[in-house]
């Protein structure tokens, strides 16, 4: 089991997911990805469709950053 | 599992080769791809030039008028804008604009839906017609289809015309 960081922070739809996507789509089952990503549309996004896509979301946690949040994403 | 979860699909029919709306195409597409949809891309007149080989404008097709059509629409990075285009010009500004607001410009957006394994079909009528071949085309085009293929595939899901 490893774990792998993603920056989302500065990308726009439809790419927020869609590069988290890829990026899981890379790792083993067991794997962590630990995704940062603004508040919005985003943070409201990326949780929900990895859930759905059947990964599992460990946590969500705001950063030191305001509006920068961590999400945690197990394959 | 309790339940089975039926694959979600949305087709596209590509017939514009305008920069703005196969940008439309692509992000639709990438989109629902990474939310779990199937994704079908068909392909057809202007839109082919989205998954031509060369990207510029190149005398791709078989015979004189073909290969002049070829000169002048040229591949993706040829794509006018479907207004205000200033000869050109404006496909340019609107990359800067998208790179400097970090929004994924429209040769990344492919680059992602091929990651993603969104499905490229090109239409056999229109290829005919433009003197084109599936070796004129990108390798992830899948396959080359007639409309009662595309009907048959795009079956039971979303269809948009862009």
């Amino acid at each position: 089991m490893a774990t792998f960081n993603l920056d989302i922070t500065k990308e726009h739809c439809p790419m927020t997911f869609v590069k988290t996507k890829i990026e899981l789509a890379k790792l083993q089952k067991g794997d962590i990805l630990n995704v940062s990503l603004s508040a919005g549309e985003p943070l409201e996004n990326v949780p929900r469709s990895a859930t759905e896509q059947g990964f599992t979301v460990l946590s969500v946690a705001e950063t030191g950053t305001k509006g920068i949040f961590n999400v945690e994403i197990q394959k | 599992m309790s339940e089975t979860k039926q694959t979600k699909k949305l087709s596209i029919i590509a017939f514009s080769g305008d920069f703005d709306k196969l940008t439309a195409v692509f992000t639709l597409g990438t989109g629902a791809a990474a939310v779990g949809y199937e994704v079908n891309i068909f392909f057809t007149f202007w839109g082919l030039d989205a998954i031509k080989k060369k990207l510029g404008r190149s005398p791709v097709g078989k015979g004189f008028l073909p290969k002049v059509f070829g000169i002048f629409m040229g591949g993706l990075k040829a794509a006018p804008v479907s207004r205000l285009n200033f000869g050109g010009v404006s496909p340019k500004i609107f990359r800067y604009l998208m790179r400097k607001n970090n929004v994924a410009t429209l040769e990344e957006l492919v680059e992602a839906a091929k990651q993603l394994g969104i499905n490229f079909y090109a239409c056999e009528m229109a290829m005919h017609v433009l003197g084109l071949s599936k070796d004129d085309f990108i390798p992830e085009v899948k396959d080359v289809l007639g409309v009662a293929s595309f009907l048959n595939l795009s079956e039971g899901g979303q269809t948009l015309f862009i």
